[in-house]
């Protein structure tokens, strides 16, 4: 059964049209991703989602049931961007009077652990750092041992450890079968978490694929550098169907190309007893991608 | 009713954390009754008062006084800050509705009045010797009809303050011009005709008016009684239509 299905939504402020016609659909133990770049519509589609806003026209079904179904309250753990707590209301407070609103609750003190707030329970909310914030938010979201977490901006304000860490927790909370909406516009973290995503833009969704289907999408070019002991002679890899540019300056060696660039290239140099040193293999990633993708829908604009 | 006591008790604890509201609902109204008290005139029965003594009509004053400090202060104040922060955007996401943060909101206030209240009897009646209300059930009326009253002009605030500062700010215009027609300065008793035929249309006047009724033992009168009523029914309509929950 699919979990969330979102058929042509549409929904304006005024004359501002912030989502014009977004479809998708979300399975079942699945980590889905929305990417788009600020005020693309992600966080209008997610507050319609969560029933907060309601949508011009189009339907969304989440568990097969209307968003505003308020019984969805209880399956359905919300983290979403400028939505905050009491500045002299503690964490540990926070997190009981929440678990309060649930039948059977996470272990919050276990939830803490994970999320690396152990030892700030009794700090007051407004002298929590902002990544703090961000994790107790987190925790708040995932107390109710939701079925689905919808997480908006998840590790904004983290610092790279921190972001990991959450990262792992995501994981962790999606191996105990939560599907988890996550809008990011992080694409490392679309890349290493996302098992699909819906790129939107100017309100409408431009891509939707895994995060390897958008990449292999492009027809880019990979690109190889390495340094050579003695300057190379071009001639020896122009020749290659693979390749379609060498560029040397002095010692220094880049080529580009297409397709199994990479072994045609080591395996000329193996041939010629050449040893390429500090080899780099750059190749399009879900950034590339990305930029691609909302650059085109802009010149469609 | 476990969740809604939670939030109750969760709004009591952050209303102490903040000092200076919590002085001024819990303490400052006994602390007046406190300070005019000890002048001794004040104490003493005066022909302008019909043979009463001003520390007696300070009592009453002083319990209006915490109605106006909760429901036009604190409670704007908190609720548009909720707002403004995301507060009560969080909540909607959440199986409680954010109306019963409103209701947790409003009986924390309700709490705080009748524990100030009682502490401005109990010295009243000890230390100065003012009688308690002889109309008892009249008071608790009075009591009720002013918080309801005033507590839907402090809804009404939060509605349409765009920002915590601005709560505060609102609260803060009106509670002086409201308090004086309470009698805060000037005793109604002692007010030009004028004065007093304004104060009883004001919704702190209405409430002194019909508490001092009480406290000299007849039941509230009906046109305090209806007046805040009035003002219970407009400002609470115009607050539910207009309030915003982010």
């Amino acid at each position: 059964m699919t979990v969330i299905e979102v058929q042509n939504l549409r929904k304006a402020y005024g004359d501002t049209v912030a989502v014009r016609d977004v479809s998708f659909t979300v399975e079942p133990g699945e980590i889905f991703g929305i990417l788009g770049p600020n005020g693309a519509g992600k966080t209008t589609t997610v507050e319609a989602i969560c029933g907060l806003r309601r949508p011009d026209a189009g339907t969304i079904k989440v568990l097969g049931r209307n968003p505003e179904d308020r019984s969805l309250r209880y399956e359905v753990g919300v983290q979403l961007q400028e939505s905050g707590l009491p500045d002299r209301l503690t964490v540990a407070e926070a997190l009981d009077l929440y678990a309060t609103f649930y039948p059977e609750p996470a272990d919050w003190h276990e939830l803490t652990r994970d999320l690396g707030l152990g030892e700030k329970l009794s700090t007051p909310y407004a002298k929590l750092s902002g990544g703090q914030k961000q994790r107790l938010s987190i925790a708040l979201a995932l107390i109710g041992r939701p079925k689905i977490a919808i997480l908006d901006e998840l590790t904004t304000g983290l610092d790279p450890q921190a972001r990991r860490d959450t990262w792992d927790l995501i994981e962790s909370v999606r191996d105990r079968g939560v599907t988890i909406v996550l809008v990011t516009h992080f694409m490392e973290e679309a890349e290493r978490l996302c098992d699909r995503l819906a790129v939107i833009d100017h309100g409408e969704v431009v891509a939707l694929s895994t995060p390897a289907g958008l990449i292999a999408g492009l027809d880019t070019e990979q690109r190889i550098r390495f340094r050579t002991a003695e300057p190379l002679e071009e001639a020896l890899l122009t020749g290659l169907p693979e390749v379609s540019k060498v560029h040397t300056r002095g010692t220094q060696v880049e080529v580009t190309g297409t397709g199994n660039l990479l072994y045609a290239v080591t395996a000329v140099l193996a041939q010629r007893q050449i040893i390429a040193v500090d080899l780099r293999v750059e190749q399009a990633s879900l950034d590339d991608a990305f930029v691609r993708l909302t650059a085109r829908s802009a010149k469609e604009q | 009713m476990r969740v809604f006591a939670k939030l109750t008790l969760t709004e009591f604890r952050l209303f102490l954390r903040e000092p200076v509201s919590a002085f001024f609902v819990l303490l400052f109204p006994t602390l007046l009754v406190v300070i005019l008290g000890s002048i001794p005139s004040f104490r003493e029965p005066t022909e302008d008062l019909g043979g009463g003594r001003v520390i007696d009509l300070y009592v009453g004053i002083a319990v209006v006084l915490t109605l106006a400090m909760v429901a036009i202060q604190v409670a704007p104040a908190v609720l548009a800050t909720y707002r403004e922060r995301g507060v009560l955007r969080r909540l909607a996401t959440t199986p409680v509705s954010p109306l019963k943060m409103l209701g947790a909101q409003l009986a924390m206030n309700g709490i705080a009045a009748v524990l100030s209240t009682a502490l401005v009897l109990a010295v009243g009646r000890i230390v100065f010797d003012v009688a308690l209300a002889e109309q008892f059930a009249g008071f608790v009326l009075a009591f009720l009809l002013t918080l309801a009253g005033t507590l839907a002009i402090g809804l009404f605030v939060a509605a349409v303050a765009p920002s915590g500062k601005a709560g505060n700010a609102i609260g803060t215009v009106l509670f002086f011009p409201l308090m004086f027609f309470a009698g805060l300065w000037t005793p109604r008793e002692v007010m030009p005709d004028i004065l007093r035929r304004i104060a009883d249309f004001t919704p702190l006047g209405a409430g002194e008016r019909a508490l001092s009724d009480a406290m000299t033992g007849s039941w509230p009168n009906l046109l305090s009684a209806t007046v805040l009523l009035a003002y219970l029914a407009g400002f609470g309509l115009a607050a539910v239509r207009l309030f915003r929950w982010s």
